[in-house]
Order: structure tokens, then sequence, then C-alpha cells
């Protein structure tokens, strides 16, 4: 076990590196012009232009570029040069929002889509099963600030039923935080009941059909003991793995244009507005943390999976 | 955006092997078996059809502008009036309010109402139609070529150019891919790109297409790889290389028209991953620049109005929804025909 997170660890700090200089490129080295103009923002003068220059090393060779630029990005002295605001402050600041809305979300998500693949597989070739996996189909192809948008307007707006976007923070009360984030865990977990439910329509048809399920319902068990503690908790052993994924990347997705739908003012908001002005230095810091945030979330879903699996560490 | 392998094949399908082998018709190749089981599936034919048909409108743009609206998708009526039932209607109200679904009252003009500027909403979903369809079709195109590409290189070769290949893939793989589209589309957008004889502009439609052909090419990369490194052990790669087939013959004339059947799997998925990623870039703002219509960018456009005027953000989602609708349900009908295990995952 030691071994393999070693084994995993290290391996994870070369994507690390490899994202950084991914990163790197993508806004200094692979578009066409000045990068530092670039940087400066729209309509800034020759003046910031000619510190950015001078500051991020641009006149200076690439590796003293991509040096300068992580050390900016990592000792939090990375500022927006559009609005004059420090990048990583901001980002702190509006983290618990962003994580309050992707852990409901992916709660929400599984929860219905473990209802529903059950509901499915066990109706299988019913017009109940057909409708419904058409219904999923309908969420996939959904996009989630479409969605978002006309649930706000319809229940929020028009039928005053929910808050019309806004967040209010759990210590503050915890009811109110509850009720302003129904809708976007809501509009943030269709797409993702489709993808589960029929993920799990199929992995439920073909564990029902084991020889342990049979062995089950032989010693008397009752056909819900059944169906909850072996078919549905063997089908669910893939899905999980599949969850961690999913979650740490719709931080980087989903949640974006569900926040600024909402106006929840998370890092998804502060992503938005800052991608809307073209303001670079926020799109690579955030870039550059999601993707970390991913490649950290799945080693440790990977390490976590070692634990419960042996067989996994020796591959 | 996502869609996975799920699917177990209903009681319609896997019966024609039964058929055919009870009728001794000899020679049923594999092609013949797919379609003839697509051709059973009705439902995803008739998806197709709607996607034949939202094709066909977009095609049919400039006829509807030219003979019908009057206009075109870019131009302003900020000062113009209507008559509704007797009394003059401004286009867009004092009030920044915009007319709403005309239908014919106006002789086909505003037939779907205006947008904040005044312009003719059926015209630019139209238009923007073309725009949405064009990044997506060519976007998938790209991703498909590149993945082939990239999937054979690796995979028939090992070794070296495998690890370079699949660590690049992993790299990418670690971006969500609405961060890692709107990184590129905040950065392109703000220069351009000039790599060697590619010279694009700023807020040119190609930088779309190219970053939505390339942000998707390891979900598609991956399981050919995998393909071939199972199809070059294969029986009738060992006969060509006796034959005195080089590397190059081999993988395009042996190995390529095995992967034929995975790709056009793969197809339609990624033209309706790609038409809502499209969506996504567009209306975070990294994707098709404004004035220019799409999808996306008409429902970014709509959603600051929609208290006022909902029909501006409901119209272009509804077009967009039943495309990639057709497109996922008729894609998930060729994977039933054609590879019921394939592994198709992709995501906005």
């Amino acid at each position: 076990m030691g071994r393999f997170i070693v084994r995993r660890l290290v391996g994870m700090v070369f994507v690390l590196f490899a994202i950084s200089v991914l990163t790197f490129a993508i806004f200094n080295v692979i578009p066409n012009g000045d990068p530092a103009l670039r940087l400066a923002g729209r309509s800034q003068n020759p003046q910031v232009v000619e510190t950015v220059r001078h500051q991020w090393g641009f006149d200076k060779p690439v590796y003293v570029q991509y040096a300068k630029t992580m050390g900016k990005v990592f000792d939090g002295s990375l500022i927006s040069y559009t609005t004059q605001t420090n990048v990583l402050k901001e980002i702190r600041h509006d983290i618990t929002r962003t994580f309050a809305l992707a852990i409901g979300a992916a709660i929400m998500w599984m929860v219905f889509a473990m209802g529903l693949g059950l509901f499915t597989a066990l109706r299988a070739g019913r017009f109940s099963d057909r409708f419904l996996t058409v219904l999923a189909l309908v969420g996939i192809s959904m996009p989630v600030f479409w969605l978002g948008a006309l649930l706000s307007y319809y229940l929020g707006f028009k039928a005053n039923i929910f808050p019309n976007g806004g967040y209010v923070p759990l210590d503050q009360n915890p009811a109110q935080w509850a009720y302003h984030l129904i809708l976007p865990w809501f509009a943030l977990s269709v797409l993702f009941i489709g993808v589960y439910s029929r993920l799990l329509r199929s992995n439920i048809l073909d564990t029902i059909n084991e020889d342990f399920v049979r062995t089950a319902r032989a010693k008397g068990l009752s056909e819900r003991r059944v169906l909850v503690r072996h078919v549905l908790r063997n089908s669910l052993i893939p899905v999980i793995s599949l969850w961690g994924l999913d979650f740490a990347a719709i931080i980087g997705g989903g949640a974006i244009v569900t926040e600024s739908v909402f106006d929840i003012g998370g890092v998804g908001s502060y992503a938005a507005d800052s991608i809307q002005a073209l303001d670079v230095p926020p799109v690579m810091a955030l870039t550059m943390f999601i993707a970390f945030f991913v490649v950290f979330f799945n080693a440790v879903v990977d390490i976590m999976y070692a634990w419960l699996d042996p067989r996994i560490r020796l591959q | 955006m996502a869609t996975e392998s799920a699917t177990v094949s209903g009681p319609q399908s896997g019966g024609f092997e039964e058929v055919a082998q009870r009728e001794h018709a000899a020679g049923v190749g594999p092609w013949k078996l797919a379609m003839r089981r697509l051709r059973r599936n009705k439902v995803a034919l008739a998806f197709l059809g709607l996607f034949v048909v939202l094709v066909a409108v977009a095609l049919a743009a400039p006829l509807w502008a030219h003979n019908v609206a009057h206009t075109d998708a870019y131009q302003n009526h900020l000062t113009d009036t209507l008559k509704e039932g007797g009394k003059t209607v401004n286009v867009v109200a004092f009030n920044g309010t915009p007319v709403g679904p005309q239908w014919f009252k106006a002789g086909g003009r505003f037939f779907l109402g205006a947008d904040g500027n005044g312009r003719d909403i059926m015209v630019r979903l139209l238009y923007g139609a073309r725009i949405s369809l064009l990044i997506g079709i060519s976007a998938a195109l790209i991703t498909s070529v590149l993945a082939v590409f990239v999937g054979l290189l690796a995979g028939y070769f090992r070794g070296a150019v495998d690890t370079v290949f699949s660590r690049v893939m992993d790299v990418m793989w670690a971006f969500p891919v609405v961060i890692l589209g709107v990184a590129l589309g905040t950065a392109l957008n703000l220069g351009g790109l000039k790599i060697g004889p590619i010279n694009v502009q700023a807020g040119s439609k190609l930088i779309p297409i190219l970053i939505i052909g390339f942000v998707y090419v390891p979900y598609i990369a991956r399981p050919i790889r995998g393909q071939v490194l199972s199809l070059r052990e294969k029986e009738f790669v060992d006969a060509a290389r006796a034959q005195g087939a080089g590397s190059l013959r081999i993988m395009f004339t042996e190995i390529l028209p095995n992967l034929a059947s995975t790709i056009i799997v793969f197809l339609p998925l990624a033209v309706a991953n790609a038409i809502l990623l499209e969506a996504y870039l567009s209306f975070l703002g990294a994707g098709v620049q404004p004035p220019t219509p799409s999808w996306g960018q008409m429902i970014n456009d709509g959603i600051s109005r929609i208290t006022s005027a909902p029909h501006l953000t409901i119209v272009p989602g509804l077009m967009l929804v039943l495309t990639v609708l057709s497109l996922n349900i008729f894609g998930d009908g060729v994977r039933d025909a054609f590879d019921p295990r394939a592994k198709v995952r992709m995501e906005v």
C-alpha cells in the first residue's frame, strides 16, 4: 500500500508539472502577439504594458518567463490588471460558495440517479423505462446555463417559489442557504442524473443475473434487501470512481456557468466575469488551479480505491 | 454533456444474426447486419430525419432572410415600427424591451420577435444554426482525424511514441473540457494564432472550430489506441507483414478499415458534444465573438433580458436542445447497431 501511494504521488507530481507547462504555453507561447499586451488587458497605457513585460520577464528567454509566471501564480502576488485586484485573494474568498454548489449537486445527482437507475432497470423494456431513458437523454442534451436560466426565471422570478438567484452563507442562515441553492443544485444535477441513471441501469441489469444475487434470494432475504444490499451496492462500485472524477470536473465546467446564471458569486462567477472581460491573469490562475484540483482529487480517489480493492495496487 | 456506453440492447436487436443463420444467408457481412439493425430502429431514424431537417432549415437561411423577413442577421431596426392590430408598435420599445413573436402578422418580419438591438430573431436563429452546425460538424471531423492519427501511431508503434502521446493525452485529460476551451479561447481571441503557415485572426470562426476539435481528441484517441493495440497482434497484420508491407501500409490499409465502425459510432456523439461545447464557450464569451450569431451567443444575449423578453432565451435554446438530442438519440441507435460495447464517454 505504501509503495502504491508513493508511486501514485510521484506520477502526480509529473502531471502537475506538465499542466503548469501547458497552461503557460496556452497563454504565453501559442497565441500570436505580445504576451505583455494580453496580460495587461484591453486598452492599457503603454507604461503598464512595459511594467508587465519587465515583471513577467517577457524580454528574457522562455524558461525565465515560465519561472516568473509560476512564481507569480503561486506566491499570491498575481493581480488582474483590468480590475487591479489580487487574484488569489478573490479565489480564496469565493471558494466555499463553489464547493457548496458542487458538493450539494454531486449528492443530489447520485441520489436521483440511484432511484432512477433502479426503477428503470426493474422495468427494463416497458414503457416507463423507455420514457425515462429518453428523458435522461433530454437531460444530457441540455446546456446547464439554459436550463438554469429558465428555472430561475419561471420558478424564481415569475412563480416566486424560489429566490431569484443569490447566495446566503451557511453560517448565517442554514435554511436560507439551502433554499437559495436548491435550483442551482438541480440545474447542475440534471445532466449527471441523465448520465448516471443510464450507467446504473445497465450495471444493475448486469448484476441482477449474478449468482450471488440468486443465492441471496435463495436464502430468503427480502426483495428490498436483495436489491439494496446486493444489487445496487455492487452496481455502484464502478460508478463511484466516476463520481469522484466528475465532481472535480464540474468545478471547471458546469459550476462556472451555473454560478454565473444564478449569481452565486463563487469561483465560477469570478471565472465567467474574467472570461467575458478577456482578463488573462485570473483565467490563467483558475485554469491551472482547477486542473491541479482534478489531478489531486483523482489521486485521492485512486488511493482510496487501492485501499478498498487490493488488486488495483499491483497493476 | 456526457454520453456513455449504457443501454442494454432492447428486445428487437440481436435477432438478425439468428435469422441470417436460420436462412443460411451466406455472406451477410457485419456492415449489412449493422445497417439492417439500424434500419429497424425507427426512433433513431426519426431523430436522424429531424437532424436532417434542421440542417436543411439552416441551409435555407438566406431564402427566409431575403424573401420573407427582408433583413439580415446584423441589421438593426431600433427605430422601425410595426402595425399591430391597427396601432403602431415600436420594434424596440422606449424602455428597451423588444417586440415578441409576430408570427405572420407583420408579413413574416420579426416572426419570432426582435432582440435588444432590433435584430430579427428568426433570421439570427437561422444564421446561428449555420454557425453552430458548421462549428459542430467541422470540429467533430477535426477531432476524429486527429484522434485516429494519434491512436494509430501510439497503438501501432507502442514504446516511446506511445508514451509521449499518452502522457500528453493524460495532461489534456486533467483539464475539464470547458476550462481548457475557455483558456484557449481567451488566449487566442486576444491575439489570434500563428503557427507556421496557419494564420488565424482574433475573433475568427476558425478559432472555436480548432479549439473544440482539439479539446476532445483524448476522449476518442484513447479507445482507438486500445483497439489498435489489439488489432496489431491479429493474424491479418502478420500476413500483411509477411507479404512485405511497411508500417504505413499496415496502419492505413490493414488496421484503419477495422476502426471504421468505432469512428462511425463516435461521430454523431462527437458532433453533439461539439455543438454543446460551442454553446458553452460562446455563452462565456470565449467562443464565437459578437455580432456573429450562434445559439450559445444568442442565449447569452437573451439571458440578460430574460425578465422582459424570455423568448430571446427560450428560442435558441430549444433549437440547440433539439439538435443535440436528435444527434444523441441517433448516435445511441448507431452504437446499438454497430458496436453495442463501445465505450463512449464525453463531457462538456
